[in-house]
């Protein structure tokens, strides 16, 4: 059950952008604006690559049916301007959303995964790795780094749907465990925003085991009192549920997201049960007590810095008396 | 025997044969003896046996660890712990019977013991809910080991779990949260954890119980990140599948081994344990208690330290640097 949606081929339908997006957070550069190329339209290659669409093109909400114009969706963050249906969004433009400009300095960027069990499926392993390196700028399914968000430094760590379905592999866990471990020597707070399906079946119990190793670490960065945040974003489910995304001091996720253990597929064929309405969203799980607030994509980063200031407050306080 | 499996045939038809020579001898009578006959079957029998399971496909040992008549936690506590005391509930919500824990001795030993737990028939499959625990059996789990913890006593977890339940009132009240805190509670833990894996280990639900010092696999166990089934469906798009899945999971004692996701691998009985349960639980027993007079002798920040290293290590990847990224040979790490 934990590889429940992981196997996911088909992009959206589009990669955001994010081809020529500036790695860190550095002022854009001289590059060419999207305008300036001429579109291919008709290779199914094409659709993937938003630089080679024409100007001006409109997205349709899934949710409210409305036409968004796609520059506006972009400064929007990718939500909806007329319901807040929140649009997948990759790594790089969620960080971009979120951190003082200038101040991400990525770790590990150059970690990426290899084929440890020889892993032979319909395809296999190591040319869906490649696939995914080649039509997506990501090495892997993850991005960490040190940053400030206002005045607090914070140790950030950003999943991406994009690759693989966010799935969870060494190379995901080694990433948020060295993050993790950074946060608790350097005495910073921790926060991980995920989108994943669970852990990669690729690579078999190695998966499984960045579960043990993430919670581990998230352990002696508790045991020194320091806040750790989890934000929940579509879809969050499986092995990333069952490890880190669940032990945040704090656990917020973004409206509408799909967030939950089992696959509701899974759900119904074993219980052959009808699944309530609103099953494993965000609000159903906030109906249940799982989830500490919803908070809407623009107004994350302002609740962050207000969250940690309450965080970091109190322990001055405490360490003033 | 009814429960068979189709590989088991042979042997299962052998031993039938010779079960009948042993119970008659009123045949002796007629001045005809049986034991040249007894002692051939008895040669075939260990021969057929040799060839078959000493050299199982993943799928036929998945199927083992599944077999309708292999030995559960409680017949393992049964058989290698005594004095075993059964405490009950999350002290939450409600009692998982799925998850059984409670104060036993092993060898000199006061323990507890935790395990999943499945049914050996439909009536008690259903009070177990098939061996697959809901949020109240890893949240009493997690108070049973913070009992021990309190006490000093070692823990000892007995893995034998399809999955967590995959249901909604599992949703509803957060197995995903409650199988994550104890990952997370059990590095912390002082006392000594030996977990072994029985049967199936399940993924997200084997792992909510498998935090620990040692972890010991039984020879024809599984522990798998996903079923071979759910894998099939995903990469083959049909479950049937579930053969090519299981190999290429590498998900038996051996190949763990060999991983060296597992610290030990507990032989069992030639043709599995269900063939001969006590001499199963006796091997457990001694690897159990080996392993666990080793963890004892530890400091407990040694305890923890080593603990949290061998989570640690658990990895493969490449990490290429800017000078590296061309072309020149990437430096594994483990």
């Amino acid at each position: 059950m934990l590889g429940a949606g992981m196997d996911t081929t088909t992009f959206t339908k589009k990669t955001l952008g994010l081809e020529t997006v500036e790695p860190a957070l550095t002022p854009p550069t001289g590059n060419a604006p999207a305008f300036t190329k001429k579109p291919k339209l008709g290779s199914g290659k094409s659709r993937t690559k938003k630089r080679e669409m024409p100007e001006g093109l409109w997205t349709k909400c899934p949710t409210c049916e409305t036409m968004l114009f796609d520059k506006e969706l972009d400064e929007n963050l990718k939500v909806c301007m007329k319901c807040n249906h929140h649009f997948p969004i990759g790594s790089r433009e969620r960080i971009h959303s979120l951190v003082e400009t200038c101040t991400f300095e990525e770790m590990d960027a150059a970690m990426s995964s290899v084929d440890v069990l020889h892993f032979k499926g319909a395809s296999t392993y190591a040319s869906k790795l490649e696939a995914y390196r080649k039509n997506t700028p990501l090495k892997d399914a993850v991005v960490t780094g040190l940053c400030r968000i206002g005045d607090q430094r914070v140790a950030l760590g950003v999943m991406d749907f994009n690759f693989l379905g966010g799935s969870m592999g060494s190379v995901v866990g080694e990433k948020l465990t060295r993050l993790i471990e950074r946060g608790t020597e350097k005495g910073l707070p921790v926060i991980i925003i995920s989108a994943s399906g669970g852990a990669r079946m690729y690579e078999g119990m190695f998966s499984l085991m960045q579960m043990a190793k993430t919670s581990a670490a998230l352990a002696y960065h508790a045991q020194r009192g320091l806040p750790y945040l989890s934000i929940l974003t579509h879809p969050t489910t499986a092995g990333v549920m069952a490890s880190y995304a669940t032990l945040g001091d704090l656990i917020l996720a973004e409206p509408g997201a799909m967030i939950g253990f089992a696959g509701p597929r899974v759900i119904k064929d074993t219980t052959q049960a009808e699944l309530p309405p609103g099953f494993q969203t965000a609000e159903f799980l906030l109906d249940h007590g799982l989830i500490d607030a919803i908070v809407s994509r623009q107004a994350m980063k302002a609740q962050l810095i207000a969250y940690l200031e309450f965080f970091t407050a109190g322990k001055k306080a405490a360490a003033a008396q | 025997m009814k429960h068979q499996l189709d590989f088991e045939k042979p042997v299962v038809e052998l031993q039938n044969k010779l079960n009948d020579l042993r119970q008659h001898p009123e045949k002796h009578s007629l001045g005809i003896s049986f034991e040249e006959e007894i002692r051939m079957i008895e040669e075939k029998l260990e021969e057929t046996r040799r060839q078959i399971f000493q050299n199982l496909t993943a799928w036929q040992r998945v199927q083992l660890a599944r077999h309708p008549k292999r030995p559960y936690t409680l017949d393992y506590i049964r058989h290698a712990f005594t004095d075993f005391h059964e405490l009950h509930g999350d002290r939450l919500f409600a009692e998982d019977r799925a998850m059984v824990g409670g104060f036993a001795r092993l060898g000199g030993h006061r323990v507890v013991v935790i395990g999943t737990q499945k049914g050996r028939d439909t009536k008690e499959n259903i009070l177990r809910n098939f061996g697959s625990a809901h949020p109240e059996g890893y949240r009493k789990a997690l108070r049973l080991m913070r009992l021990a913890d309190k006490f000093d006593l070692p823990i000892v977890t007995l893995i034998d779990t399809a999955g967590a339940y995959p249901g909604v009132a599992a949703e509803e009240r957060h197995i995903a949260e409650a199988i994550a805190v104890n990952l997370r509670e059990m590095t912390l833990l002082k006392v000594p954890i030996i977990a072994a894996v029985i049967g199936e280990g399940g993924s997200g639900g084997a792992l909510g119980i498998g935090v620990a010092d040692r972890v010991l696999i039984l020879e024809n166990a599984y522990y798998s990140v996903i079923s071979p089934e759910g894998c099939a469906a995903i990469l083959w798009k049909d479950r049937a599948n579930a053969a090519k899945a299981a190999a290429a999971l590498k998900i038996t004692a051996l190949d763990l081994l060999k991983f060296k996701l597992v610290d030990e691998v507990v032989p069992e009985p030639l043709g599995g344990a269900h063939t001969d349960p006590a001499a199963a639980a006796a091997n457990l027993k001694q690897h159990l208690l080996q392993n666990l007079e080793q963890v004892l002798a530890q400091s407990v920040a040694e305890r923890l330290q080593t603990r949290y290293a061998k989570f640690r290590a658990h990895g493969h990847f490449v990490e290429q640097t800017e000078s590296t990224a061309n072309g020149v040979v990437p430096q594994a790490a483990t």
